[in-house]
C-alpha cells in the first residue's frame, strides 16, 4: 500500500534541495580535498539512513552499526589489498603475492576466507551478504527470544567490542590495529588520483540517493507502518497476528546493509580501513549523527552526518580540546531538548514560518538550513 | 594447551591466576554494584559510570598528594579518608546529574544511554584538561606493599587482598542498606510500583535522587580501590564500562546476588584463559560466551520473577 505520491510536497523540496546541494553546489564550490572530506562524511549518512529505519521507525537501538560499517569496509579493503599485492608488487617479500602485513606476521599462504576476494563480483556480493547474514544471525537469535530495547543495545555494543578486539588481536589475518592500508586500484583503476576521487564522489552520491529512495519506500509501505506500530505497542501488533520478530529482523538487516554500503564507500574514498571505525566509540558516534539530524527523518540523517562531521573537522582542527565538550553537550542537548533533532526543529519552528512567508502554495528553502519534510511522529 | 605443565605447576597457575581473577572480580563487583543499583533498580543506563569511577580515583590521588604534603603522619591511613571523599564527590556529582538530566528521561531508557554517553565525553575531556592526559598512580603506604608467600610457588599481593576485603565489606553494606534499612525498603517500593509508592507517602523523586547518588558514590569508591592496583587515566573508565554492563545484564539486572555471581564467573574465566591464550583472545572468548549465553537466556542468570 503505497501512498498516492511517493514524496509529499515538503519531502520533495527536501529531496531536491539535497540533490542540488550534493550534485551541483558542493562539487562546483569545493576543491578536491574538501570534496573528498564531504564524501567521507556522506559514508556515515548511509549508516544514518539505516538507523532511521531501524531505530527511528522500528525502535531498535543498535549500538553496533560500526560492525556492519566495518564489515562492508573490510570486504572492499580485502579486495583492494589483494589487487595491490600482486606477485610483481610484492616480490621483495618472503612470500610474494600475499598482503604485506601477512608477510610481516610470518604467514606463508593466503587464509581461506581471503580467497573469494580475488574476484570483483564476489566482493560486491560479499559487501552486501556478509553484513546482511551476520545481522540476520544476531537479529534472529535476539528477536526470536524477544530480547529488545536496552538489552539489545548493550549486546550489540558488546559485539562491536568483540569484533574490534578480534581484529586487533589477529594481526596476521586482519592487519591488526593499523587496519588494511596502502590500497591502490579498483579493478585496475587507480583510486588515488583526483579524477578518480571526483568520480567516486558522484558514484557515492548516486548510491546515497538510491538508499534514500529505498528507505523512503520502506517507510511508506505497510512495512513502515508496522514498524511504527511495533515501536509504539509491540504486544498489540503481535496479538494482531504479525510476526514481530521477523519485522524487527528485517529492519535490523536493512540497516546493516545500508551501513555496509557506507563502509565499502568509505574504504574507496579514504583509501584504508581500520578497527578504529568498527568499535564502540565510532558506533555511538554514528548514532549521534542520526540523533542530531533527527531519528525520524531520512534526510535529517544525511544532514546530521554532514553537519556534525563538518563541525567535528573544523572544531578539532582549531580547538582540539573543545571538540569533545561540544560533542558531549550537543548530544545531551539533542536528547533532552530536541528528541527529533534538526528535522524536528525544522518541522516545528522553521517550516510554519516559511509557509507563512511564501503563502501556503509555495515553499522556500535555502541550502544551508535543514531541508526535510518528515513530520515528527 | 595443558601439555607442557606438570600437575603441581598447573595447580599453582590456577591458584595465582585465580587470585588475579579475584582482583578483577573485585573491580567488576565494585563497578557493577553501583550499576546494578542504577540500571537494575531504576532502569537508567549510565554510560558515564566509568567516569564516576575515575572521579573517585582522581580524588584518591589528590588526597594522597595532599596528605603526603601536609600531614605525613596520616599517610598509612589516608586511604580511608580518600575513600570517604571519593564517595561524597562521586555521589554529589551523581545527584547533580540526576537533578539536571536523568530525571527528565526516566520514561525513555534508551535516551538515558545517549545522554549519559555525552556526559561521559564531557567528563573525560574535563579530566584531560584538569589532570593531563598522562596516567597518574598513587603511592601506596608501606603496609600495603609486598606480598604474602602462601607456598613456594604461590605469592599473593597484599594490596590485592586489601581490595578484596574492601569489596566484601562494601557488598555487605550495600546489601544491608538495600534490603534491611527503611530507606532501602522505600527504594524497592518505588522500583516495584512508583505510583503506589507515591500514594503511600514516599517521596519518589527524593528516593530516585539518592538512589542514583548512592550508585555513583559506590562507583567513586570503586575508583578509589582501583588506584590500589593500577594507574588512572582520563579514559580508563571507558575500558571497563562495556564489561561491567555485561556483568550486570548477565547476572540478571535486578538481582544483586546475580551480579556478584556473574562478576565472579566472568573474571575467573577471563583470567584463567589469559594464561593459556593471548589476552585479546581470552577476552574475545569470554565475551562471546556471555553473549551466546545471553541469547539463550536473555533474562540473565538470576532473574527476578515479576508479573508485567
Amino acid at each position: 500500500m503505497i501512498n498516492a505520491r511517493f514524496f509529499n510536497r515538503s519531502e520533495l523540496i527536501g529531496f531536491l534541495a539535497l540533490a542540488v546541494l550534493l550534485f551541483v553546489i558542493l562539487p562546483l564550490s569545493l576543491d578536491i580535498f574538501r570534496l573528498n572530506l564531504v564524501a567521507k562524511y556522506l559514508t556515515y549518512a548511509f549508516v544514518g539512513i539505516g538507523l532511521v529505519i531501524c531505530w527511528g521507525y522500528g525502535g531498535i537501538l543498535s549500538l553496533g552499526q560500526g560492525v556492519f560499517f566495518g564489515l562492508g569496509g573490510y570486504c572492499m579493503a580485502m579486495y583492494l589489498k589483494l589487487e595491490a599485492s600482486s606477485v610483481e608488487n610484492t616480490k621483495i617479500q618472503s612470500t610474494p603475492g600475499i598482503p604485506d602485513f601477512m608477510d610481516w606476521n610470518q604467514l606463508t599462504a593466503l587464509p581461506f576466507f581471503w580467497k573469494p576476494f580475488h574476484s570483483f563480483p564476489l566482493t560486491l556480493v560479499a559487501i552486501l551478504l556478509v553484513p546482511g547474514i551476520f545481522a540476520l544471525i544476531i537479529g534472529a537469535a535476539m528477536f526470536k527470544r524477544r530480547v529488545g530495547g536496552v538489552y539489545f543495545a548493550i549486546i550489540t555494543q558488546a559485539i562491536a567490542a568483540i569484533l574490534t578486539i578480534l581484529i586487533i588481536g589477529q594481526q596476521g589475518y586482519t592487519g591488526g590495529v593499523n587496519g588494511i592500508t596502502d590500497l591502490r586500484t579498483l579493478h585496475g583503476w587507480d583510486i588515488r588520483t583526483d579524477h578518480a576521487k571526483f568520480i567516486l564522489y558522484f558514484v557515492e552520491v548516486v548510491l546515497l540517493f538510491a538508499c534514500v529512495i529505498a528507505a523512503q519506500f520502506i517507510r511508506l509501505t505497510k512495512l513502515g507502518r508496522i514498524l511504527v506500530a511495533m515501536r509504539e505497542q509491540e504486544d498489540r501488533v503481535r496479538f494482531s497476528g504479525y510476526s514481530v520478530a521477523n519485522f524487527k529482523i528485517f529492519a535490523f538487516c536493512a540497516a546493516a546493509i545500508f551501513a555496509a554500503i557506507g563502509g565499502a564507500m568509505f574504504t574507496l574514498e579514504v583509501g584504508f580501513m581500520s578497527p578504529s571505525f568498527v568499535g564502540i566509540v565510532p558506533s555511538i558516534e554514528m548514532v549521534i549523527y542520526t540523533a542530531v539530524g533527527g531519528r525520524m527523518s531520512i534526510f535529517g540523517a544525511v544532514w546530521g552526518s554532514l553537519l556534525v562531521n563538518f563541525a567535528k573537522t573544523s572544531l578539532s582542527e582549531s580547538f582540539p580540546q573543545l571538540w569533545l565538550f561540544g560533542l558531549g553537550a550537543l548530544f545531551i542537548a539533542v536528547v533532552l531538548a530536541f528528541p527529533n533533532g534538526l528535522s524536528g526543529i525544522w518541522a516545528d519552528y522553521v517550516q510554519p514560518r516559511v509557509d507563512r512567508l511564501f503563502g501556503s502554495r509555495k515553499s522556500g528553502w535555502n541550502d544551508n538550513s535543514v531541508a526535510d519534510g518528515a513530520p515528527a511522529e | 594447551m595443558f601439555g607442557d605443565y606438570s600437575l603441581g605447576d598447573l595447580g599453582a597457575i590456577f591458584a595465582m591466576q585465580g587470585f588475579a581473577g579475584l582482583i578483577l572480580f573485585s573491580v567488576y563487583v565494585l563497578m557493577a554494584l553501583g550499576l546494578a543499583i542504577i540500571f537494575g533498580q531504576m532502569g537508567v543506563i549510565n554510560m558515564a559510570h566509568g567516569e564516576f569511577m575515575i572521579l573517585g580515583a582522581y580524588v584518591t590521588w589528590m588526597t594522597s598528594n595532599a596528605v603526603q604534603q601536609f600531614a605525613p603522619w596520616l599517610f598509612p591511613g589516608y586511604f580511608f579518608i580518600a575513600m570517604t571523599l571519593a564517595f561524597i564527590a562521586s555521589g554529589a556529582l551523581g545527584m547533580l546529574v540526576e537533578w539536571a538530566m536523568i530525571r527528565h528521561l526516566y520514561k525513555r531508557p534508551l535516551d538515558t544511554l545517549l545522554a549519559t554517553w555525552g556526559l561521559s565525553l564531557i567528563l573525560q575531556q574535563a579530566y584531560r584538561s584538569v589532570f593531563g592526559a598522562r596516567e597518574v598512580g598513587v603511592e601506596l603506604p608501606e603496609w600495603m606493599m609486598g606480598s604474602w608467600q602462601a607456598t613456594d610457588s604461590i605469592q599473593i599481593p597484599i594490596n590485592g587482598m586489601f581490595v578484596m576485603a574492601l569489596t566484601i565489606l562494601i557488598t555487605i553494606a550495600v546489601a544491608y542498606v538495600l534490603f534491611w534499612s527503611s530507606w532501602g525498603k522505600q527504594v524497592r517500593a518505588v522500583v516495584q510500583n512508583r505510583v503506589m509508592a507515591g500514594a503511600v507517602g514516599i517521596n519518589t523523586e527524593k528516593v530516585d535522587r539518592y538512589t542514583f547518588g548512592l550508585g555513583c558514590g559506590i562507583a567513586g569508591v570503586a575508583g578509589s580501590a582501583f588506584t590500589m592496583i593500577g594507574s588512572t587515566g582520563p579514559t580508563a573508565g571507558q575500558l571497563y564500562i562495556v564489561d561491567t554492563f555485561l556483568v550486570v545484564v548477565f547476572g540478571g539486572a535486578a538481582s544483586l546476588f546475580g551480579t556478584i555471581a556473574s562478576a565472579f564467573s566472568i573474571s575467573q574465566t577471563q583470567s584463567t584463559l589469559e594464561f593459556f591464550l593471548s589476552g585479546s583472545m581470552a577476552k574475545v572468548i569470554t565475551l562471546l560466551t556471555i553473549v551466546a549465553i545471553l541469547m539463550v537466556r536473555p533474562q540473565g542468570l538470576f532473574a527476578l520473577k515479576v508479573r508485567k
